[in-house]
């Protein structure tokens, strides 16, 4: 329990000094919101105004420390630019979001551990260089231009998706899940060839370590060591690595999201700094915050069960 | 095997939290008139079309508030004033069914249109007209909304009719009045906007969509169309798979490159953007406060070939702060004032003591591809006279920040428009106090022009020293003027009726399936 609390105590800490950090940073780029809004037809009495109805007069501690407070107490504050509750703004993109993650952590998980599995125990093969130059070509290509690739492929050749048509979540469930497996592949494509790069180079020092040849030479078959005590063994660093890959899934989809013109996060993100938007920008920023700080708290949690050596003190 | 049970059963009631709050979390807001908005997901019925914009209407929604280009474009097909625009560049009237003017020119006199009707189905009268107008002329925070309303000396209602009084003559007046009329004592302009347009505002979705719909009740020729859709998309790439896709009908403001590789399932139609594009000069620094140095930039660069090479040809040159569109103004041969001439453009630098050329900085808002190419081009122009240019990407906040506000600038090429149709929107910011002359022109001259032609009160005369006013730009070489971009709309073979107006709007009333 202590362990628990420990770590929770950590992840709120880490996601205040994070959203302090996108604060302080958001306050050294230069404009803010009610230049932006009223663009070429500023004039100083009119900024002075909106400023002072935005509330972007006020000192930057003030208006921080404001913030937190609201924060704690479930008011994410208002939009300036919409002028609508920031919660109610972002509460569906934060959904879209949320399914294009796990739908694209589903799918590196589920296509790499087979594929780097398949890929050791046939190392050396005639398969095996091609495998490596596909895996190296993977890696290397971003993911908006596997987007535009797909996009382009599926949807405009083959026509099993219309890009730019996003069904609403709420509207048509399967739709919205089709459309988004496409954008998810976009954003996996690298992170499972690094994965199974990595799962890959792992399996090949395992079985070269002692007791995979003491069970060999047992009389224990390839395959049974393999998958029994070499794949438990090996699973640890890509468990660490999947966790990180949610920080990189979260990254990329802001891009990839514009690509596919998905209305998650990533684009009222972006759309959100460039407008000085600072409610909005704290809010997002602290979510994927969380969500990833979260998915490295699971890692640890997931490694100390598959490995108790990894245990600390002071857990029961 | 209970580890795995445990994690499996985390697994499931996490993806099912998401099921159940993707159901919950409807993504639009509820319209204004208080129905909930059906949203097809993919099926589309025949009459209704999908507009990519590039920009979300970022602003506000309140026509009063809203100064984007972009926001107006869309939702001048909600609003309207007492007078609206035409394609011709005429006005007539709208909210109003006719006016008179006063002998002495200072009375305007409008009679209302009857069975005008806002989008909530309250009828429009004259008290809400005066509200609106006083909404724009109020002074209290220092300048009006609408700065020229500040020569407005009352507005009084009687019956249908709305009587406007001003300090002097104003030739312009009219041009102001087509700021949108709405219902008095409505709060949420902002976020569930109500007028009298021909299409009425549905929802919005944070930088996803924005629905309209035929406004039944509209007083004019109905719409054809039964709800238009206009979907944002930032990136070029999407815009050109989306139209293929077949998931948007138009979009306007393409590039020439992209638009050529639509030709197949789109009429690519053709208009301009209403826009002054140019190297922007900084006359209050150096080297740029030396009129030989300015002319010898207007020498160097050649808009034929800025149009040619950035912009397939597409474009109309321009040689001072007046675009086409405005046929009373805009004089053709400003465009030749300075023939390309590298000689010349020499010759002035060492004039001027910079026999060398010297380096300078090109700041060009990074969203805007169109003026991001035509730097490129002119970089290299310059370069033919010894002068290095550094292009310099900001992002448009920090543009308005420190180059239009700040004016801490050395160059940059951007495009300015006219908030309405008259010469003084463009004009007016060249005088040396005006608060939005952020190239700090300085010419006493110009100054005695401008104050000549708002004091003149015969429309030729007007005219004329406008036309001076012009003159006196291109002369000084206050800025390298370029062109007027043209304006390419993809629209979906089918469309049909699309107009084009001399102001930044895109009028959707008129399209129709053939």
């Amino acid at each position: 329990m202590k362990y628990a609390a420990k770590k929770i105590a950590a992840m709120l800490l880490t996601m205040v000094i994070v959203s302090l950090l996108a604060f302080t940073a958001f306050s050294l780029i230069s404009g803010d919101a009610a230049e932006i809004m009223l663009g070429t037809q500023a004039t100083p009495e009119r900024l002075a105004a909106l400023r002072a109805e935005l509330g972007l007069d006020r000192p930057l501690p003030a208006r921080y420390v404001s913030w937190l407070l609201g924060f704690f107490t479930g008011d994410l504050g208002v939009s300036i630019q919409y002028k609508q509750p920031v919660w109610d703004l972002i509460a569906p993109k934060v959904l879209v979001t949320l399914c294009l993650s796990l739908l694209c952590f589903l799918l590196i998980t589920i296509v790499s551990i087979p594929l780097g599995l398949w890929s050791a125990s046939r190392s050396g093969g005639a398969l095996d260089g091609l495998g490596t130059v596909v895996n190296q070509l993977c890696m290397a290509v971003p993911s908006f231009f596997t987007g535009i690739l797909l996009s382009w492929g599926f949807g405009i050749v083959l026509k099993w998706f219309m890009p730019g048509s996003f069904p609403a979540l709420g509207a048509d469930f399967p739709g919205a899940v089709k459309y988004l497996f496409f954008a998810a592949a976009a954003i996996a494509v690298p992170r499972i060839a690094m994965a199974v790069r990595m799962l890959r180079g792992t399996i090949l020092t395992e079985m070269r370590r002692d007791y995979v040849r003491t069970a060999i030479s047992r009389g224990a078959a390839r395959r049974r060591v393999l998958y029994r005590h070499v794949l438990k063994n090996s699973l640890a660093p890509v468990v660490t690595f999947l966790a990180q890959t949610m920080a990189e899934i979260v990254a990329a989809g802001i891009v990839v999201e514009q690509v596919f013109l998905i209305p998650g996060l990533g684009r009222m993100l972006v759309a959100s700094i460039s407008n000085r938007d600072y409610p909005v920008v704290q809010a997002i920023v602290v979510i994927l915050a969380f969500w990833v700080v979260l998915a490295g708290t699971a890692a640890d949690i997931i490694n100390q069960r598959v490995d108790p050596r990894l245990r600390l003190g002071g857990d029961s | 095997m209970r580890k795995k049970l445990f994690s499996l059963l985390l697994l499931v009631s996490l993806l099912s939290a998401v099921l159940c709050g993707c159901k919950d979390g409807s993504t639009e807001r509820p319209s204004a008139d208080g129905q909930e908005p059906a949203i097809g997901s993919t099926g589309k019925t025949a009459n209704e079309i999908t507009v990519g914009i590039a920009q979300d209407l970022d602003d506000s929604l309140d026509p009063h508030k809203a100064v984007a280009a972009g926001t107006k474009e869309v939702m001048f097909n909600v609003f309207e004033g007492l007078m609206k625009p035409t394609p011709d560049g005429d006005l007539i009237p709208a909210v109003a069914d006719h006016y008179e003017l006063s002998e002495d020119k200072t009375t305007y006199t409008f009679t209302l249109r009857e069975g005008v009707q806002f989008h909530n189905g309250e009828p429009v009268d004259a008290g809400d007209v005066v509200y609106s107008i006083q909404r724009c002329a109020d002074d209290s925070e220092g300048e009006p909304l609408v700065p020229a309303l500040s020569a407005v000396q009352s507005v009084t209602a009687d019956g249908a009719t709305v009587t406007i009084t001003l300090d002097q003559p104003n030739t312009e007046f009219l041009s102001y009045l087509t700021l949108a009329i709405l219902p008095e004592g409505y709060d949420q302009q902002d976020t569930a906007p109500v007028g009298t347009g021909p299409f009425k505002f549905v929802s919005r979705a944070a930088q996803d969509n924005l629905i309209l719909e035929r406004f039944d009740g509209y007083w004019g020729a109905p719409a054809y169309l039964d709800r238009v859709t206009f979907k944002i998309m930032e990136n070029a790439d999407s815009i050109m798979v989306s139209l293929q896709s077949g998931a948007v009908d138009l979009v306007a403001h393409m590039g020439s490159v992209q638009a050529a590789q639509l030709a197949d399932t789109f009429n690519i139609e053709e208009g301009t953007m209403n826009l002054v594009q140019a190297l922007y000069l900084n006359n209050a620094e150096k080297p740029f406060d030396d009129i030989r140095v300015r002319q010898a930039l207007c020498y160097a660069v050649d808009k034929q070939n800025i149009i040619d090479i950035a912009f397939s040809g597409y474009g109309h040159p321009i040689g001072s702060s007046m675009y086409p569109a405005f046929g009373k103004y805009f004089d053709e041969s400003l465009a030749n004032r300075y023939t390309p001439d590298l000689e010349k453009a020499k010759q002035l630098l060492s004039d001027a003591g910079y026999p060398n050329g010297f380096s300078m900085t090109i700041t060009v808002p990074s969203n805007y591809q169109p003026h991001i190419d035509t730097a490129q081009v002119i970089v290299n122009q310059l370069a033919q006279i010894g002068v290095t240019a550094e292009i310099q990407l900001v992002e448009w906040g920090t543009w308005l920040s420190d180059v239009y506000a700040g004016r801490q600038f050395q160059s940059t090429v951007v495009g300015v428009d006219a908030s309405n149709m008259t010469a003084r929107a463009l004009l007016e910011r060249f005088v040396s106090t005006a608060g939005n002359n952020f190239i700090n022109y300085n010419n006493a001259d110009y100054d005695a022009l401008f104050e000549q032609a708002v004091t003149t009160f015969d429309d030729a005369g007007q005219t004329a020293v406008y036309k001076q006013m012009l003159e006196n730009l291109a002369e000084n070489a206050a800025n390298v003027y370029i062109q007027d971009l043209a304006d390419l709309v993809a629209v979906r073979k089918g469309l049909t009726g699309l107009r084009f107006y001399p102001i930044y709007v895109l009028d959707l009333s008129t399209v129709r399936y053939e």
